[in-house]
């Protein structure tokens, strides 16, 4: 192989601190692919990012279309980087639709590279551009940087004897972007070289062609007097020596309910059925058998739960994970483990709804159902992640507060965190709180009888698993009378469980964290309280706001059900709270409901995720009113 | 330890039906088949050589459903029409546990149809004790998917058009690996289907005939009462030719697929042209489980179906094993994962 790091040509390299890189074009161009290898050399080479992949939820939409456009949008920095950018830097556009749709979010004079085979008569009419118009051409593009690169063509040439058909030929035109990208970003190819040789392991052919045609795009780069005038970039790599590997929000959750049952001495089970955004958390797992992991997948949502609500009447970690509709589904089965008092984990990865909704786009639209869809008085903890490796400690925290307290928990995350990736530092298993599950011990004969409803000072019961002698017991969904776990219609017994049972819910306060200010002033004008996704968007916001002097403060609640004790305190030092969430307002109800307070709501309900800018203009606008 | 120590000699417990017996009186009305269902299987539980810790009863929603409440082992009342998932679960993350379900066809056919086919299909090793009286017994008389055509309740006050469930061609149909059908007043019989029930491993499906004298009273009668129950049933066993009759004196044979009744005296036809019952063959069984759809066939009771399959839960052990070759993998490796790096 040539090195390719090495420049033939004398071209000037600008450092930069942070770019934002666009990969749009058909969904079935390989965007999401070449996005992927794209963040994974970053991460290796060590700098910072954040990704966020967008995609149509058809695998084929029409071809050349708007509503097939497929795109990997990802933030590489010097410094913490906490989204993928507000706006891109670098648009890579695979045709005309994929920079129709997307042109609106690339800065003022940022770069355009434009593969000129998307950008012909059949295409720009199928993305809906008027006859003879062509924006290459017609000078709309003035305002920004554009490369125009026959990428098709040049692929071709590259793989003139590469012995593949013409149409695979074409499918490596992905790679010959990639590769230009290294080049513009002076970037190693060694890992996607690495990870395309693991990939095609048993087509050795298609390995290198793949390969060929990502060298003939950084070779392209050097070559060409294209990018004479740009010049090429160093993010320098920001990050503290260590291990690190990258996750996704799914890979996350996945990790650590394994984690958690290890930590646990539990097995853990999971019953799940196939549902977008959600399938990786099952799919991850199913990979993990060699760490003692059970996956079932369920005929149904219902049974998914249910299954679950078997396993961890059988001493198991069980869990759960879904999106919307199948939460929707899983309800009755919730109040079931709410009343039966098992531990059991449900991760709803929420997505725009309602019904199917939107099932490729995030959103924070279930917070109400979590907290308040079962029928009767059923109350559980509801806990939200904030981030891609948040999803890690979050869902640990889920299985930590099931286990412990013996409740089902709801878990909240979305298809933004699900499906984007960060790195993640290694944890060390030391770091892990421990978790602690009671079983009740053997009965002995001349031992007092035993009560499945008898509770400690948490008003937690003990965890009595069948094959333990002597604790033969029957427990369902019949209210049943307080101690002794038998059938109840007792008007005085209903109320004292119902109470019971919330009681037991508001106590998980005393042992979870005191909610801290992630950024700004312990008190001051304007507290933005946020939770679950927009925590970057937010964080980066008010970091800003902070550089203009601003009085403002970031709170990101994790958790929503109960509520860390402190809240109201917190909430108390400052002028104004705003409440930034991707719905039409539900956290805001909440801490209106809880606290008696007036704070300032803002909805985006796009099936997007919050970016910087817009939370800093909010910021900046109230605080203007104050 | 001394010389007149007397308890070196562990005596196996010797289980009998009141072991099994819980504290809580059934609830279900006078007359129920359900309590002869109950006695007959605490009395066979004794007999499996499992101690009450180790069964689990699971269940769903209907007067059949009470049925854990009033077992002394393990078990769970849980919601309409998913006992059978609560049930795999249970049996996947506890494969050593000896599982009955106690279900309805309400439960079981119906809102539970979904899991029905497909618990069949995975044959987990479970016990399903199908009680079925074609009706809805808790919620008070609306009709069932196993109602007959015509059948007047509450909610079909012109009489049932909903074509009923055949729930042996079901079983069959869905993969099941074992089919057996008994009838609540024949206790010894029935007592007979629920120890090949707990004998077999996978999925056995066990449909009790079983009579709700409030609201579907005398459903069952042509298989019951002494003047018709001989002409109308007939009982198969394995090897056995298929024999019924007062006397004893009709048979059926198979002509093609086709079963016909003889009559043994006129023809001058002996027992060994008659059909000779083969638990193992799917395709007499498909045949068997139709009689109940032809008027002019007895109704057949006994084992129709059993087949030796791998379980659910063996074979996803033998999944878990295979990758556990090495030895279980620790909570370092899951942490660190397969494509970590480093930065120096």
């Amino acid at each position: 192989m040539t090195d390719t790091k090495k420049s033939t040509r004398q071209v000037n390299v600008t450092p930069k601190t942070s770019v934002s890189v666009l990969f749009a074009g058909d969904s079935g161009d390989g965007m999401q692919l070449t996005g992927t290898q794209f963040a994974n050399t970053v991460a290796v080479y060590g700098t910072d990012l954040n990704t966020f992949p967008n995609f149509p939820s058809e695998i084929r939409a029409p071809a050349g279309t708007i509503a097939g456009v497929s795109g990997f949008q990802l933030q590489f920095s010097s410094k913490p980087v906490y989204t993928p950018g507000a706006r891109f830097d670098v648009m890579v556009a695979m045709n005309s639709a994929a920079l129709k749709a997307n042109l609106k979010n690339l800065h003022q004079g940022g770069i355009i590279i434009a593969s000129l085979d998307g950008f012909d008569a059949k295409n720009l009419k199928l993305a809906g551009y008027p006859d003879g118009a062509n924006p290459l051409e017609d000078g709309s593009l003035d305002n920004y940087i554009v490369f125009p690169v026959p990428v098709l063509q040049l692929t071709r040439e590259a793989l003139k004897e590469s012995g593949l058909t013409s149409r695979e030929v074409d499918r490596c035109r992905n790679m010959f972007v990639l590769g230009l990208l290294y080049w513009l970003y002076t970037l190693p190819l060694d890992s996607t070289i690495a990870t395309l040789h693991a990939k095609f392991k048993k087509n050795l052919l298609m390995a290198e062609a793949n390969i060929k045609a990502m060298t003939a795009g950084y070779n392209f780069g050097d070559e060409t007097e294209l990018f004479e005038n740009l010049g090429r970039f160093d993010i320098a790599p920001q990050k503290e020596p260590g291990v690190y590997r990258r996750v996704t929000g799914n890979e996350a959750c996945a990790i650590a309910l394994t984690a958690a049952s290890k930590k646990a001495g539990l097995e853990l089970f999971l019953g799940s059925y196939p549902i977008t955004p959600a399938t990786e958390i099952l799919s991850t797992l199913a990979k993990k058998k060699k760490y003692g992991v059970k996956t079932y997948q369920a005929e149904d949502e219902i049974a998914g739960i249910v299954s679950s609500i078997g396993a961890a009447y059988g001493g198991a970690l069980a869990a759960t994970n879904t999106s919307g509709p199948g939460l929707a589904l899983k309800t009755e089965a919730l109040g079931l483990a709410v009343i039966l008092e098992l531990p059991l984990v449900v991760i709803n990865v929420q997505r725009g709804g309602p019904s199917t909704g939107l099932p490729t786009k995030p959103e924070q639209s279930d917070l109400f159902m979590a907290m308040y869809g079962r029928h009767g008085e059923a109350p559980l903890p509801v806990i939200a992640a904030n981030s891609p490796v948040d999803c890690f400690y979050t869902t640990y925290e889920a299985a930590r507060i099931a286990v412990e307290h013996m409740t089902p928990v709801i878990c909240l995350t979305d298809g933004y965190l699900a499906l984007s990736s960060e790195p993640w530092k290694v944890e060390n298993p030391d770091n892990l709180l421990p978790i602690t599950p009671r079983f009740q011990p053997e009965r002995k004969e001349g031992d007092a009888p035993y009560l499945p409803y008898k509770r400690d000072d948490r008003q937690v019961r003990t965890w009595a698993i069948p094959g333990t002698k002597g604790l033969e017991h029957r427990i369902g969904g019949l209210e049943k009378q307080n101690e002794t776990g038998n059938v109840s219609h007792d008007p005085e017994n209903h109320e004292l469980m119902t109470r019971l049972r919330a009681e037991k819910i508001a106590r998980i306060a005393d042992s979870i964290p005191l909610q801290g200010i992630d950024n700004g002033p312990l008190k001051g004008d304007l507290l933005v309280l946020g939770w679950g996704s927009s925590y970057g968007a937010i964080k980066t916001a008010v970091e800003h706001a902070l550089e203009q002097g601003l009085s403002v403060a970031h709170a990101h609640l994790r958790y929503i059900s109960p509520f860390p004790k402190n809240l109201q305190e917190i909430l108390g030092n400052y002028k104004q709270i705003l409440i930034p969430e991707i719905n039409n307002g539900q956290l805001i109800h909440i801490i209106r409901d809880t606290f008696l307070i007036a704070p300032v709501g803002f909805s985006k309900v796009q099936g997007l995720p919050f970016n910087e800018t817009e939370i800093l203009n909010k910021i900046t606008d109230l605080i203007k009113e104050l | 330890m001394t010389d007149n120590d007397t308890t070196m000699t562990v005596q196996p417990v010797v289980r009998t039906a009141k072991d099994f017996a819980s504290t809580q009186e059934p609830k279900w009305c006078p007359g129920c088949g359900d309590h002869a269902v109950l006695q007959q299987l605490k009395s066979v539980l004794p007999e499996l050589g499992v101690e009450p810790e180790n069964i689990a009863c699971i269940s769903g929603i209907g007067c059949s459903s009470r049925l854990p409440y009033y077992l002394a082992t393990y078990g769970v009342h849980g919601i309409h029409g998913r006992a059978l998932p609560m049930a795999t679960g249970l049996k996947i993350a506890r494969p050593d546990l000896s599982i009955w379900v106690g279900t309805g066809d309400g439960d079981a056919l119906s809102i539970g149809g979904n899991h029905f086919i497909h618990t069949l299909r995975r044959n987990p090793d479970l016990n399903i004790l199908l009680f079925n009286n074609e009706i809805y017994g808790l919620t008070k008389g609306q009709y069932s998917p196993t109602s007959k055509l015509g059948l007047r309740t509450v909610t079909s006050p012109s009489g049932v058009i909903d074509h009923p469930f055949n729930t042996a061609a079901l079983t069959i149909g869905s993969g099941g690996t074992f089919f057996a059908r008994a009838f609540d007043r024949d206790g010894k019989f029935l007592r007979g289907m629920l120890k090949r029930a707990a004998l077999h491993k996978g999925t056995s499906l066990v449909e009790i005939y079983q009579n709700c004298p409030i609201f579907n009273n005398s459903a069952f009668d042509a298989y019951g009462s002494p003047e018709s129950k001989a002409e109308n049933t007939v009982y198969v066993e394995q090897g056995e030719p298929l024999i019924f009759g007062k006397d004893k004196n009709r048979g059926i044979v198979l002509d093609g697929f086709k079963p016909l009744v003889v009559d043994l005296d006129k023809k001058g036809l002996s027992t060994s042209d008659l059909w000779i019952h083969d638990e193992t063959d799917i395709n007499k069984a498909g045949i068997l489980a139709r009689f109940a759809d032809a008027d002019d066939l007895p109704r057949p009771f006994g084992v129709f179906y059993a087949e030796d399959r791998i379980t659910y839960e063996d074979a996803l052990t033998a999944q878990l094993n295979e990758a556990q070759i090495n030895g279980i993998a620790t909570l370092e490796q899951l942490l660190k994962g397969e494509n970590s790096y480093e930065i120096k």
